[in-house]
């Protein structure tokens, strides 16, 4: 048998496990994300909108 | 006014994913910054505030049980009506904003579920029972799954979106089916105590850090979901990209 405070241990340290493994997930994504972007741009591809530099623009 | 500008003015200027992006780079840190205070200060009135008479130190974990079940529900609600927006107006972040919610939801409900039961077993003398209430909030949890593993089975976010649409508002029956289970069903679950017609019938010893807690996880809800939702975002721009590379590939290898 647990005492009572083991319980609200247990149950904090999961909460944050959690939350912290949901933020290292959301953070980790989108710098692969922008890194996957970035290759592909110093490859020379990219979107419609983007293909013209800002100066170039009329 | 020039067309180009990044503004948002009207609600439907959130519609192009371009604006979106730039809201979010604007957003998040000062989201994330409140989500992060009102975290320090209801983690603080959750240590500080006395336990309960019967539930003695046990109460403490209702302030994470609580905001988790609660933000379970409104995930379901938001990614309801992202399904709406998808069917009915055919907004295109609506899809993009249904998906990053799903394993969001998935991980407030799995808190929900497992700080029930670490609290039930000290309280109840059990850590599982198969009644109304218990039952539906794990339905709701498999479902969150069920929706991953959909997003993830179809790769085209133009196919999958209206699959995924259709099965999120088949599923939202189970939203109210949650909410009432305490009272259609005799459960070993005590009926709602803060969302009520008459007034919240806790103590404000216990109802000041529960609220505080409860604006923190909402807040930290949305920090996560706006930044998952860019996440998807440039997901998707890669994948054009890629494929937009491969296609200039293959007709550069023809004309060779």
């Amino acid at each position: 048998m647990m005492s009572h405070a083991a319980y609200v241990f247990t149950s904090y340290g999961i909460a944050a496990l959690t939350v912290l493994g949901l933020v290292a997930w959301v953070v980790l994504d989108g710098r692969a994300r922008r890194r996957e972007l970035a290759e592909l741009e110093a490859s020379g591809i990219r979107r419609r909108s983007a293909a013209k530099a800002p100066g170039e623009t009329p | 006014m020039s067309e180009n500008s990044l503004a948002i003015r009207k609600f439907s200027d959130l519609a192009n994913p371009t604006r979106f992006l730039a809201l979010a780079d604007r957003l998040l840190p000062w989201l994330a910054g409140l989500t992060a205070l009102f975290f320090v200060v209801g983690l603080w009135l959750s240590i500080t505030t006395e336990g309960d008479y019967q539930q003695g130190e046990t109460v403490r974990i209702m302030y994470v049980h609580v905001p988790a079940a609660w933000l379970s529900m409104m995930c379901y609600s938001v990614m309801a009506l992202a399904a709406l927006g998808t069917l009915v107006w055919r907004h295109p972040l609506a899809d993009v904003s249904s998906r990053a919610a799903a394993p969001i939801g998935a991980c407030f409900t799995f808190l929900a579920l497992v700080t029930g039961s670490l609290w039930g077993k000290p309280m109840w003398g059990t850590w599982w029972v198969w009644d109304a209430r218990l039952t539906s909030v794990f339905v709701l949890f498999l479902m969150y799954l069920g929706l991953m593993a959909l997003n993830r089975a179809i790769d085209d976010p133009a196919r999958s979106s209206k699959v995924s649409a259709i099965l999120v508002l088949v599923g939202f029956v189970n939203i109210p089916i949650i909410k009432f289970s305490v009272e259609w069903w005799n459960t070993l679950h005590q009926p709602a105590s803060v969302m009520r017609l008459d007034g919240p019938t806790i103590d404000p010893e216990f109802l000041w850090p529960l609220i505080v807690m409860a604006i923190a996880f909402t807040l930290l809800f949305f920090t996560l979901h706006v930044a998952a939702m860019r996440n998807e975002i440039l997901r998707r721009r890669v994948t054009a990209l890629r494929r937009l590379a491969a296609r200039a590939a293959g007709r550069g290898a023809r004309t060779q």
